[in-house]
């Protein structure tokens, strides 16, 4: 993963342009924010007062903003830093949206740990595991900028329950086929699925490798005959996932695409056993939880054998 | 017993409609300690009807206290929007009425609720939504009780709504005096220091809660505390 370069826009600089050009000619569009980016919608907000709403730091309140909007009609987009927008409110969000039976363009920035010297309290590494107990949700983890547009112009324009899940991090291009599974390369040996900001770190693992490489942005749905396809394509029903937030959230996915095939399930993803109490970059938490190259290769290696030679 | 015979309901019909309804005791005071509130909104109050339910112009209702729905059914029965025949069948699987209420079940019901702290902070975005469509006709009016105070996302939506000059919204507290810990100087204070019109009325007294609901209070949302006597005696 590389941090995106000033010359290109980022997650969060996309997002907000995406979302701007909406609400010019959308009157449906809203966005709600608990304090966190609204200079990014300052403009926005000279032009279309009523519908740039910022709660204050009240989190429960912008969520349940969100649901009385939809409510009214209106196609509420919600935007706040991971932790504040999925953990602190999820009951909100499990209720004001989901129960009341109305949708919401639900945003958050920060991934998993971009910013870990903010510590604990800034990340949220199970923030799709979190949305995973609810029905109805759409989820996208992009890997680009790029990759963002497409999937947050359709959400602005639907009524259903989106998630797109930010982060100041990127693959160095984007690799995403719309909502199905990309073939990044093609193998024998098994498959590995890398999703969103992992791809480059996976494809970096997997040089030299006999091995599919596929990648998802979008999530929920999970692409399941994408990944039933490659399965059948490879030698051996060997599978390992490569997701940014929590280890193994996607792995029952992968079992119910894969429940009448026998099959091996390696999840790699932000460990579930330790909090990691330490500062640092980015990089220095993706090797704390095997998301560096160097650790989704052993982990690789370690599960599907060495068939590619000395390399593997 | 009449049953929908579509005959006109009166006040005095409600406690009828609600024994055909069963449900533990725990809920049957708070049941009780709306109804009042409940009549004059939907008799004299709210711009609403059956047929009106899709129509974006029309006032709402937000029953936050979900606890002890039976008056609020009660009311809904006798105005129409729903068949006084399945007040009989409440709480079964197959019932589309709930010890708490399912906007997706019931035709008429606005919000589900049940968890407290949801109703007005969810009239705060309706609010802002039509505000925000140009729609400076239809009120929000909200229900909660004294004890659901203690949550506090309502105190967030309070400080809004105060903040941004909510007219439209409306929070009537139904105060039976179920909270443990109280409210030292009063409900309506806590409204009114975040620059809402605040009212304290007899929760029993209808054209005293009717001239609450109706007098105007420019620029600002209103707060009507119904005071009902501990127990809610009927």
């Amino acid at each position: 993963m590389t941090t995106t370069t000033a010359t290109t826009p980022t997650m969060r600089e996309t997002f907000a342009r995406t979302v701007t050009e909406a609400m010019d000619t959308d009157p449906r569009v809203a966005i709600v924010l608990a304090e966190i980016s609204r200079d990014l919608f300052a403009d926005t907000a000279l032009r279309h007062p009523d519908r740039v709403i910022n709660v204050g730091i009240r989190e429960q309140l912008m969520v349940s903003v969100g649901g009385g909007l939809a409510l009214a009609g209106m196609r509420p987009v919600v935007h706040s830093y991971g932790p504040f927008l999925v953990e602190r409110p999820f009951e909100q969000i499990k209720l004001d949206l989901g129960h009341q039976d109305v949708g919401a363009v639900l945003v958050s920035i920060g991934g998993s740990y971009d910013d870990p010297v903010w510590g604990r309290t800034h990340q949220v590494p199970g923030d799709i595991a979190l949305l995973d107990t609810l029905p109805g949700w759409t989820v996208h983890s992009p890997g680009h900028p790029a990759e963002l547009i497409r999937p947050l112009r359709a959400a602005l324009a639907g009524d259903d329950r989106v998630y797109l899940r930010l982060s100041t991090r990127s693959n160095a291009q984007p690799y995403a086929r719309g909502t199905e599974l990309a073939i990044l390369r093609e193998g024998r040996r098994g498959v590995v699925l890398a999703v969103g900001t992992t791809a480059d770190a996976v494809l970096a693992a997997t040089e030299g490798a006999d091995v599919t490489v596929l990648y998802a942005a979008t999530v929920r749905p999970f692409d399941g005959p994408g990944l039933r396809r490659a399965v059948a394509a490879a030698d051996r029903a060997d599978v390992v996932l490569v997701e940014p937030y929590l280890r193994g959230t996607s792995a029952p996915h992968v079992s119910d695409a894969l429940a009448d095939l026998p099959h091996r399930l390696r999840s790699l993803g932000v460990r579930r056993d330790r909090e990691i109490h330490a500062y640092g970059t980015p990089e220095d938490h993706d090797a704390a939880h095997g998301l560096d190259p160097a650790g989704i290769a052993t982990a690789i290696r370690a599960f599907l054998g060495n068939p590619g030679g000395p390399t593997w | 017993m009449r049953v929908d015979t579509g005959e006109k309901r009166g006040f005095a019909d409600l406690p009828a409609l609600i024994t055909r309804m069963t449900g533990d005791e725990k809920h049957s005071a708070a049941a009780n300690s709306t109804m009042d509130v409940l009549w004059v909104l939907y008799d004299r109050v709210l711009d609403i009807a059956p047929d009106r339910m899709a129509d974006q112009d029309r006032d709402r209702f937000y029953l936050s206290k979900g606890h002890g729905p039976m008056a609020y059914y009660a009311v809904l029965a006798a105005k129409g929007f729903i068949r006084e025949s399945i007040l009989d069948k409440w709480a079964a699987f197959d019932s589309p009425l709930g010890q708490h209420p399912d906007r997706v079940l019931v035709p008429g019901v606005e919000i589900s609720s049940g968890s407290l702290g949801h109703g007005l902070p969810l009239a705060v975005g309706t609010a802002l939504g039509l505000r925000a469509t140009g729609r400076d006709q239809p009120r929000v009016v909200v229900l909660v009780g004294d004890a659901e105070l203690d949550e506090g996302s309502n105190h967030e939506a309070i400080a809004l709504a105060g903040r941004l000059g909510l007219e439209r919204l409306t929070v009537v507290v139904v105060n039976n005096f179920s909270g443990t810990h109280g409210w030292p100087d009063g409900i309506a204070a806590r409204f009114a220091v975040e620059g809402w019109a605040a009212r304290t009325v007899d929760g029993r007294d209808h054209e005293d809660l009717y001239a609450a609901f109706t007098a105007p209070h420019p620029g600002r949302p209103l707060a009507v505390e119904a005071l009902i006597k501990p127990g809610g005696s009927q």
